[in-house]
């Protein structure tokens, strides 16, 4: 079936504000085989959503199938943007090749700005029951087996840190070790931040399914 | 005022607007897509006996808004925060002259801020000379995202940017409202981010800015750079409603709010007429962090009565009736050096 093989691509597309999978946010509006033509719209929380994430998404949804079928359409459906993005992503123009004097630079940074996020709250959550002067030495064979535990893995191996059993839970933006006595200072921020990113992906969620009311997901 | 338990709260609502989204006014596709994603919020965050029709939703007129702030909502003073929004609406989105005309008309009531784009360079600085002594502005809101000519946003740090707010400070307007959107220039960044606001308020000591809808969807963001600029308040607009669709995740944004910030520097707003303020300052009276959320402390009485008016009424210079005034507490902020 290749609703399923789109669906299992497209959960590694990931919204990078959210850091969830575009898939269970409900972002994946229709899918159609038509011969060799595999053709995916894209549908978001409201048309003012930022169109730099919306490009990302879409981008990465096609690269995602790109070896599913022998030509790859994704369209994103009612956004502000959707001609300039719908047109870039056709034409694999890449994000500057798309925006042209309105961007400076791809969109690299901003993913990893994003990545970064994503980290920190993973992170606090994996270790938030444990007393602060285990968390001092705790490595990543210390970490229970939950789920917790697996998505902060992930997200170290998303941004390329050290993945060894051995290796220091708690980490900077950029993977070194934090200073002891930045800990509590540096949980607490990471715990706003999974507040940030939990409120938002509600929210979006939310307006979703206020926009698209009429319609199931794909 | 609104009064329960035998307490007495003075309301400022710290951000409304008098739009006009009809479709006569709207100036293409663009102005339908953000009114509708504006009633597409306004729907899923009301109760549903507060929500109105898409009709209604377009416009309300200076009547309308008299009553449902001030006859219906508890409101003592509100402030006009305009959004222009020329590249979507014909006459723009916030109705200048209409608002204006209300808040000459009820000054005791209402306070008219105006908004300023400093990619008018020139010609913009000379019109906000003029609109400050017109319009007597004690403050302004600016919409970061917004569209001009082929530019989708800018950011508060930028050099022309900065002769506006160093304008602003020479004019006495204190108060800088912002408001961040979803596109910026250069498009590449994350338009939310905002790290402009704490360089503008570090190299602006004198001059308030009220981030609105406190930094959200980067509450955390903006808590960081509050901790660290006592002349960074947050306004509650937009966060507010979350009191009724999910009152946890409104207890955590209140809760970090008074963790990273203090009770000092919190503005409520109903964001009128995204929604109305009657129900959202009875349910913020009657509301409490739940019990087993044992990071927050309990909101107090006069934690209320700041967030819900004294805070604004404060940097506004609106007078407080006798006997309805807290004094301010002098908290620590949290120390991130």
């Amino acid at each position: 079936m290749i609703e399923t093989a789109v669906h299992e691509a497209l959960d590694e597309v990931m919204d990078p504000e959210l850091d969830e999978p575009i898939t269970t946010l409900g972002f994946v509006r229709s899918v159609v085989l038509d011969g060799d033509v595999l053709t995916v719209h894209l549908r978001l929380p409201t048309a003012f959503c930022s169109p730099n994430f919306a490009y990302l998404m879409a981008s990465d949804a096609k690269d995602a199938l790109r070896g599913l079928a022998e030509h790859v359409v994704v369209v994103l459906d009612d956004h502000h943007d959707s001609d300039v993005i719908n047109r870039g992503i056709a034409a694999d123009s890449g994000f500057v090749g798309t925006y042209g004097e309105e961007a400076s630079r791809d969109l690299e940074e901003l993913r990893l700005t994003f990545r970064r996020k994503a980290h920190a709250a993973a992170m606090e959550r994996a270790v938030r029951d444990m007393p602060l002067d285990r968390l001092r030495t705790l490595r990543l064979r210390d970490l229970p087996a939950t789920k917790a535990s697996e998505a902060l893995r992930r997200r170290r191996s998303a941004l390329g840190f050290d993945a060894a059993p051995d290796a220091l839970v708690l980490v900077d933006d950029t993977g070194v070790p934090l200073p002891p006595g930045d800990l509590p200072l540096r949980l607490r921020f990471a715990r706003s931040v999974g507040i940030s990113i939990e409120g938002n992906a509600h929210f979006c969620r939310g307006l979703l399914r206020t926009r698209y009311a009429m319609e199931g997901t794909a | 005022m609104y009064s329960k338990d035998g307490e007495n709260y003075f309301i400022v609502d710290a951000h409304i607007a008098l739009w006009d989204a009809r479709p006569e006014n709207q100036r293409n596709i663009h102005g339908k897509q953000f009114i509708d994603c504006f009633y597409d919020y306004h729907r899923n965050l009301s109760p549903e006996e507060e929500v109105w029709s898409y009709e209604e939703y377009l416009y309300q007129g200076g009547e309308r808004l008299m009553k449902d702030l001030f006859d219906d909502g508890y409101v003592d003073h509100a402030i006009f925060q305009p959004a222009h929004l020329g590249a979507f609406y014909h006459n723009g989105f916030g109705q200048t002259e209409e608002a204006f005309a209300l808040a000459s008309k009820h000054p005791d009531k209402l306070t008219y801020n105006h908004c300023w784009d400093p990619r008018r360079e020139q010609q913009g600085l000379d019109e906000l000379k003029r609109d400050a002594e017109r319009f007597g502005l004690k403050g302004v809101k600016l919409y970061t995202a917004e569209w001009f000519g082929d530019s989708r946003g800018w950011r508060l740090d930028d050099p022309w940017s900065y002769r506006y707010l160093e304008t602003a400070q020479d004019l006495g307007i204190r108060n800088i409202h912002i408001h961040k959107g979803p596109t910026i220039r250069p498009l590449d960044r994350d338009a939310f981010d905002v790290a402009d606001v704490d360089h503008a308020a570090t190299d602006f000591p004198e001059l308030n800015f009220v981030i609105e809808h406190c930094g959200l969807p980067r509450l955390e963001d903006f808590c960081w750079i509050a901790t660290q600029e006592p002349n960074v308040h947050a306004g509650l607009a937009v966060a507010m409603p979350f009191i009724h669709t999910r009152p946890r995740y409104f207890a955590q944004i209140v809760g970090e709010l008074l963790y990273w910030l203090n009770e000092d520097r919190i503005q409520f707003s109903s964001d009128y007429a995204l929604w109305t303020p009657r129900w959202l300052v009875e349910r913020f009276v009657d509301f409490q962090i739940p019990a087993d959320m044992t990071e927050y402390a309990p909101l107090t009485v006069a934690q209320k009565k700041k967030i819900l008016g004294l805070n604004a009424a404060r940097m506004y210079d609106i007078p407080v009736p006798e006997g309805l005034d807290v004094a301010p507490v002098a908290q620590e902020a949290v120390s991130v050096a």
